[in-house]
This record gives C-alpha cells, structure tokens and sequence, in this order.
C-alpha cells in the first residue's frame, strides 16, 4: 500500500496520458465516424459502398492489428509519427467504425415523415440531413456513443504495448520496481480505470437527460 | 434502409447529377488510393522480395495455422466458460434477494469497467504469488476473457430475461412454478433464443480480443506474424494477411448473427432485440 502512495505520482502521469488519448481519439473518431454514416446514407452509391466497405473491416480487424498496420504501414507513405500521435489515429480509425455504426442507427430511427416533410419543402441532401434528421438523431445516439466512448476508454490500454506511458505502463513500471507489491499495484491501477469509467458513464447520463429533455 | 427517405427518388437531371457526383466521388477515393499507392511503391512496398515469401515458403502457412488454431483454442475455450459464468451472474443480477444481488452487480461492473489488458496482466503476474506456481499464458488469457466476456453475457441475458413478455413469467407461476424454476425452464430458454444475435456478436469481439494474447507471450496469430516479421523482413504484408484471416472469420461470424437476426424476426413476429440496441455496455467494442 505504501508504495502505492508513495508512487502516486507515476499513477498520476499514466492516468493523464490516459485521458488525453481517450479525449483527442474521441475528437478523431467523431469526426470521421460522422463523415462516414454520412457517406453511408448519401444518395452516392461510390460513397455509400466505400463508407461500408470502412464499417466492416474496421469492425471485424482487433485494434492491436489496428495498431500494427498504424504503426508500420504510415511511415511506408512517409506519415513519419511520434507514437503517441499513432496511438491516437490507431484508435481513431477503429472507433470511428463504431461512431459511424452509433450515427446511422440514430439516423434510422428518426421518424421517415420527418425527412419527407424536410424534402416536400424543397430541402436538398444535406439541408435535410443537418437541419431535420441529425438534431433528432443526437438524443438515440447518445447512449451506444456512451459504450462507444467507454469501450475506447479502455482499449487505450493497448497504446502500452506501442510505447506510450499511460496507466497501464505506469502499473508495468511501477511492478518492476516494487514486486513485493505486486496485488497492490494492480489494484490501484484498476480503480483508476474505475473510477474514469464511472466518472464518464455519470457525465454521459447528464448528457442523456440533458439531450431528452426537451423531447416526449 | 430500403427505401431512401433522405432524398427523392430521381428525376433525369437529377440522376444526372449523382452519375457526376458519383464519378468524381470515386475519382477523388480512387485519387487519395493510388497517392498512397505511389508513396508506397517509391518505398519499395510493392517489390516482389516484399511477396516472395507468400509464394516460396510453405513454412509461412503452416506457422499461421498454427497461431490461427492457438487463437481458435482459445476463443473456443473462453467462450464455453464464459457462457457459463454468464448464466451464473445472471441469475444472480436476476435474483430477488438483495444479499445476492447487490455483490452480483459489483462483480459485473467491476469486470466490465477495467481494460481486458489489466486483467490479463493482473491474471499472469498475480496468480504466482498467490498460488505459488506459474499460470500458463493461454490460461491467463482464457480466464481473463472469460471474466469480461461473463460479466458482458450476463448483461445480454438479463436484457433478453427483462424483454420476455410478462404472461409468460404470471402463467409459469399460475402452474405452480417455483421463482427459480420459471428462470429456469421458461424464461432462460426465450431470452437465450431472443438474444442469439447478441451473443454470436460478443463472439467476435471475444475472437478479436484473443489478439491481445501477445502481451503476455502467448503465441496466437498476431503474435505468430510478429515472429515472422522478424524473419521476412515484411511488416505491413504480413500483418495485412493477419488482418484479412481475422477480417474472413469475424465476416462470416456477423453475417450468421444477421442471419439469425433477420429469421427470427420473420418468425417470431415479435421484433428482436437487435445486438445493437442492447444496453450491453462497454461490451460493444
């Protein structure tokens, strides 16, 4: 226990890489997971194959292959990256998968009057999309983006094996240098993931009531 | 979507205008492919040392069956155990007794909140100390997978328990049923059959999370490529037929889910629950 707390600090700086990569791959996979649903219900068909064709590989490759063809396959189309910045596009483009999956769900299951009557008033593609189906959309696609969110969360984790020191690495560390504390250290590492899940999933229930609010 | 409801069915010019915006769509991906396509021929990635060994050494194919059949093993493994400790949280999660219950819930958020590489890790280097000898490294990652998966199962089969209509639990005890028996015999049944879909999804997230096996040592597929990597010299094809093995199984593995999905809602009547709409969690990814 002790050489938990006298250690803190390691914890601290792991935990910080941590929730830096959750935020920007968080930002990276938004971004491209809303282009992609877009793509996946435009009246393009190029488009829409090419947004579908993203969803299922991505979805069916394990993010630690992810990583590896991020971290070997850049650099050979001279995209030469400090690893952290790899960590957050490998995660970027596996979450994105996801978003756009959340998205075109959301998209779905706004009542089909909606977009006709945005269309009967002469609204174009995307007038239809940004103005009418999406601001509707946002409140069903806010709890799967909660496990979406949650999910990437943890699966920064796997950003340890590529060299980036955040809270998995900070626990390897810290067991190297303390094997006598070897149950504590993995404890406290795993509240510490815990606790930010916690803290998410109570900020991501706020947002839920917040964005229903308004609605019946 | 069947029908589009975003825009109108075409007229001549505008069927014009999406076969123009359809050219220059797939000119512009065509575009940034064959960008990357150069960058990666001027790096020598398209020359045929990279492939030769896809097509000279048998030795490839047997090493990646080997780590495909280790990757298999242990998602077979950890599925059947997990499938177990799933029913078993469950009941428990279902369990009107709150002594059971309250423990029950800790013990699937617990699983469910912490990465699959913790447990992993905390599996191969705390089990030694405490039971005084080595826990192999497909062990340690069967059993990790197991914890997760079993927490996350559970929480499928409670959704699919809870979306069983409510004539069905009142008409098992008007015939005399016991609590336990009516979980048992009508309920656990309809929700497990209700929820197929779901489970076979968790499948594949169960598949792909096996890669994580290389942490620890354990040589499945991708660790198996890693070696070879280091021998051929060739990342990036390597790990790419790495991703198409995995990409084949898991492909073929959704569509049985969405299969399975379409027959029951064209049997049943009663729309599914789709695997997507579940409040599985963090199970999703």
């Amino acid at each position: 226990m002790k050489d938990v707390l006298d250690n803190l600090d390691v914890f601290v700086k792991g935990f910080r890489t941590t929730v830096s990569l959750t935020l920007l791959a968080t930002i990276g996979a938004l971004l491209l997971g809303t282009l992609i649903a877009t793509m996946r219900v435009s009246p393009i068909p190029p488009l829409r194959w090419a947004g579908a064709a993203y969803v299922r590989l991505v979805r069916n490759t394990p993010l630690t292959v992810v990583f590896f063809l991020v971290v070997f396959g850049l650099p050979e189309v001279d995209v030469k990256l400090p690893f952290f910045r790899f960590a957050v596009l490998a995660l970027s483009i596996y979450t994105a998968a996801f978003v756009a999956e959340a998205v075109r769900s959301g998209i779905n299951s706004v009542a089909p009057g909606q977009a006709e009557a945005s269309r009967s008033i002469g609204m174009t593609f995307g007038q239809t999309l940004r103005l009418v189906v999406l601001p509707q959309a946002f409140a069903n696609i806010v709890p799967p983006l909660a496990s979406v969110f949650i999910a990437l969360l943890k699966n920064t984790s796997i950003a340890s094996a590529f060299f980036v020191f955040e809270g998995i690495q900070a626990m390897n560390q810290l067991i190297n240098a303390h094997g006598d504390a070897v149950l504590a250290i993995i404890a406290a590492s795993a509240l510490g993931y815990l606790v930010l899940a916690l803290v998410s999933a109570f900020l991501f229930s706020l947002l839920e009531r917040a964005v229903s609010a308004g609605r019946r | 979507m069947t029908t589009p409801v975003l825009y109108d069915v075409q007229g001549p010019r505008g069927r014009r205008r999406v076969l123009i915006a359809s050219i220059v769509g797939a000119l512009a991906l065509l575009a940034v492919l064959a960008l990357a396509a150069r960058r990666l021929a001027a790096n020598g990635q398209f020359d045929y040392a990279k492939y030769k060994p896809f097509f000279t050494e048998p030795q490839l194919y047997r090493r990646l069956q080997d780590g495909l059949e280790n990757t298999l093993h242990a998602a077979v493994y950890a599925m059947a155990l997990a499938a177990v400790l799933g029913v078993l949280l469950a009941f428990g999660r279902l369990s009107r007794r709150r002594v059971i219950r309250l423990p029950v819930i800790a013990v699937i958020e617990f699983f469910r909140g912490v990465p699959l590489l913790l447990l992993i890790f905390a599996l191969f280097l705390a089990y030694p100390l405490v039971v005084g000898t080595d826990l192999p490294a497909l062990w340690a990652l069967v059993l990790a997978l197991t914890l997760y998966n079993g927490a996350v199962i559970a929480e499928i089969i409670r959704a699919g328990v809870l979306s069983i209509p409510k004539g069905q639990t009142e008409a098992a005890y008007a015939i005399g049923l016991s609590r336990g028996q009516t979980l048992r015999m009508v309920l656990l049944p309809q929700a497990v059959r209700v929820m197929l879909p779901a489970l076979i999804s968790q499948l594949v997230v169960l598949l792909k999370d096996t890669s994580l096996g290389f942490v620890i040592g354990f040589s499945e597929l991708l660790r198996t490529g890693g070696q070879l990597v280091q021998v051929l010299r060739n990342p990036l094809q390597l790990y790419l037929a790495v991703a198409l093995i995995y990409i084949v199984i898991n492909s073929c593995l959704s569509g049985l889910a969405g299969y399975v999905e379409g027959r029951q809602r064209h049997t049943s009547g009663r729309t599914p629950v789709a695997p997507t709409q579940v409040e599985t969690g963090m199970g999703v990814l």
